[in-house]
């Protein structure tokens, strides 16, 4: 093998930098659901169709779905590269993740906006 | 007191061992090593590796009870029997608690832990106002023992290519240095998935450091840099 000199693949800074601002909002996602919940007397279909009917709300939940589907990535990628050596295989499982988090991103925004 | 110590001779052993070991020590008082150095006595097959016997070498280094740490600073006094003696994890053994230290030394040196600068050498020496010196407290007491590195997940997995905790400390002595000169090629080096952010802020390296010292602060940054220079 061709003895490479070790030198930094000059990116990585971004999806780690992403990663923490995706939890930022995800946190802030879950804290606001989480107090809207346990304020809710009786919830039922009118109460969530009520809350889910402003854009605003719908917005920010494609927002936290985004992040979410964002960091996942990540966060598998993580994974992948410690546990999945051979190469074809690897950029299989990157392409699978990648495709399935656009599929989601697509099918949220048919659910947020069909409701 | 009783010690279970793994031997390991490539020489006449097809897999490694548990040996029990009974010493008849007074602990107050005493280091591990000293133990150590009287089991060497004992039977003399036994393989360690020592020398300053004060913390300052970085050799005897190794796993006691389930926690890297250095022999001869870790008091007999404060450890649980039987005291269960293994190589540090994660480099390949060479005879009993000795282990090659290759691969880290490699990623040591990767990282060029020298001073870079290119200004022609001065009279006298390259000085720095004491505030620019306090920069390097809890950088430069590294001995480079191991333990850290040795303990880190993110290492185990990829050796070859993530720095580790002590490689990063000491690129953070250098890039927090204003003497040198190549701040900028350091980072560069450094933004990658591998070579740093591997690093997932487990802290197992702040939690063995015999020097008490920081490398995930160090680490951290190092990424505080980079976020300064992207925006």
């Amino acid at each position: 093998m061709v003895n490479r000199v070790v030198v930094g693949a000059h990116y990585g800074l971004r999806d780690w930098l992403i990663q923490r601002i995706s939890a930022v909002v995800m946190a802030v996602y879950s804290l606001f659901m989480a107090v809207y919940l346990l304020m809710q007397p009786r919830l039922d279909y009118d109460v969530w169709t009520e809350l889910f009917s402003s854009l605003v709300m719908r917005t920010f939940t494609l927002l936290f779905l985004m992040c979410l589907f964002y960091h996942a990535w990540i966060g598998m990628r993580s994974i992948v590269m410690d546990y999945v050596k051979p190469a074809g295989l690897r950029l299989a499982i990157h392409v699978l993740v990648i495709l399935a988090s656009l599929l989601y991103t697509i099918w949220s925004v048919q659910i947020l906006w069909g409701m | 007191m009783k010690f279970k110590i793994y031997r390991y001779n490539p020489d006449t052993d097809t897999v490694p061992y548990m040996q029990d070991y009974d010493l008849d020590i007074e602990v107050n008082g005493k280091m591990l090593l000293d133990a150590i150095l009287l089991l060497k006595e004992q039977d003399d097959s036994l393989s360690v590796r020592k020398s300053c016997r004060e913390g300052v070498c970085g050799s005897d280094a190794m796993n006691i009870n389930g926690r890297n740490g250095l022999a001869c600073t870790t008091p007999l006094a404060s450890l649980k029997e039987p005291v269960v003696l293994r190589p540090l994890p994660g480099l390949p053994v060479i005879r009993d608690l000795i282990v090659d230290m290759t691969q880290f030394f490699k990623q040591y040196h990767s990282i060029k832990p020298y001073l870079i600068n290119n200004d022609p050498p001065p009279e006298t020496e390259r000085l720095q106002s004491p505030e620019q010196r306090a920069h390097l407290n809890g950088l430069y007491e590294c001995i480079l023992c191991g333990c850290c590195t040795t303990a880190c997940p993110s290492f185990w997995w990829n050796p070859d290519k993530f720095v580790g905790p002590a490689g990063l400390l000491q690129a953070y002595r250098f890039i927090a240095d204003t003497r040198d000169q190549a701040t900028s090629e350091r980072l560069d080096d450094l933004e990658d998935p591998y070579r740093l952010f591997r690093c997932h802020t487990i802290m197992n390296c702040v939690d063995v450091c015999p020097k008490e010292l920081n490398p995930t602060e160090a680490i951290g940054n190092i990424k505080d840099m980079m976020v300064k220079r992207l925006v």
